[in-house]
């Protein structure tokens, strides 16, 4: 019976800490594998569900041409694509190519700017996701100093 | 804890442009310490959430790859002066920070 009861008083215990966690925090899940993926295609796969995604001039980046600093590199993204549902960023030669992802709910404008780390001299890729298909646009960014660390 | 963000919001009619700074060391894992010669774990923000007045407005996932002491812009619409921003991350380690701002 005393152990019945220390289970369950443990069990509850675990359940009032994740439940007394902002829902904010709880609301969206952080897509590890997606992260985790040493290639940009397997990163897309995984993310998005296909690698596949279609150029498209009316995604906008500014980015340098030349990167001072490796580590620092900053990213803004525009589109006047609609019905846009997120933005990511993907390094195609950094160790782990997703750099990140930005869900846009609706009433959102979709327009981000942020700053990565490079390691080296890669294109950096927009990919758009809306309602009608998977988007994306790439730029080059010649990298000098490495940002990644080792 | 509240200054481990800086929030600006700035209203443009009823579009917010939103520039947040976060303070964080967005380790990625593959650095040495230069006194141990041991790799520093990764440590990163995993996720940052915007809510104004509630309703998310924005959902930023972050990998190790996003630079040191993260800056991050956005905008949105359907907002005035008097709504309640509201900023919350959330680490690789489970460590969290949020920070309040009234809209103006």
């Amino acid at each position: 019976m005393q152990k019945t009861k220390r289970l369950f008083l443990k069990g509850s215990m675990a359940l009032l800490a994740l439940a007394s966690l902002p829902r904010a925090l709880l609301a969206a899940v952080w897509p590890k594998e997606s992260f985790d993926s040493t290639s940009a295609s397997g990163a897309l796969k995984a993310l998005l569900g296909t690698d596949v995604t279609t150029p498209s001039e009316q995604i906008k980046m500014k980015v340098p041409e030349i990167a001072e600093n490796g580590a620092v590199v900053p990213v803004s993204i525009t589109t006047n694509l609609e019905n846009v549902e997120s933005i990511s960023i993907v390094v195609p030669k950094n160790p782990r190519p997703l750099a990140a992802s930005f869900e846009i709910p609706t009433g959102t404008l979709p327009k981000v700017s942020c700053r990565i780390k490079m390691g080296e001299t890669s294109d950096v890729m927009a990919v758009v996701k809306t309602g009608s298909g998977i988007f994306s646009a790439s730029r080059e960014v010649k990298v000098t100093i490495g940002g990644c660390g080792g | 804890m509240a200054n481990q963000i800086k929030i600006s919001a700035k209203l443009k009619g009823s579009v917010a442009d939103v520039k947040s700074l976060m303070l964080h060391p967005m380790e990625t894992g593959a650095r040495k310490d230069p006194d141990t010669g041991e790799l520093v774990p990764a440590h990163h923000i995993t996720q940052l959430i915007f809510t104004n007045n509630g309703k998310q407005v924005m959902v930023a996932n972050f990998s190790t790859a996003v630079s040191k002491n993260p800056f991050f812009g956005f905008s949105f619409e359907g907002a005035k002066a008097g709504d309640t921003l509201k900023v919350s991350w959330v680490d690789n380690k489970g460590e969290t920070a949020e920070l309040e701002t009234q809209l103006a």
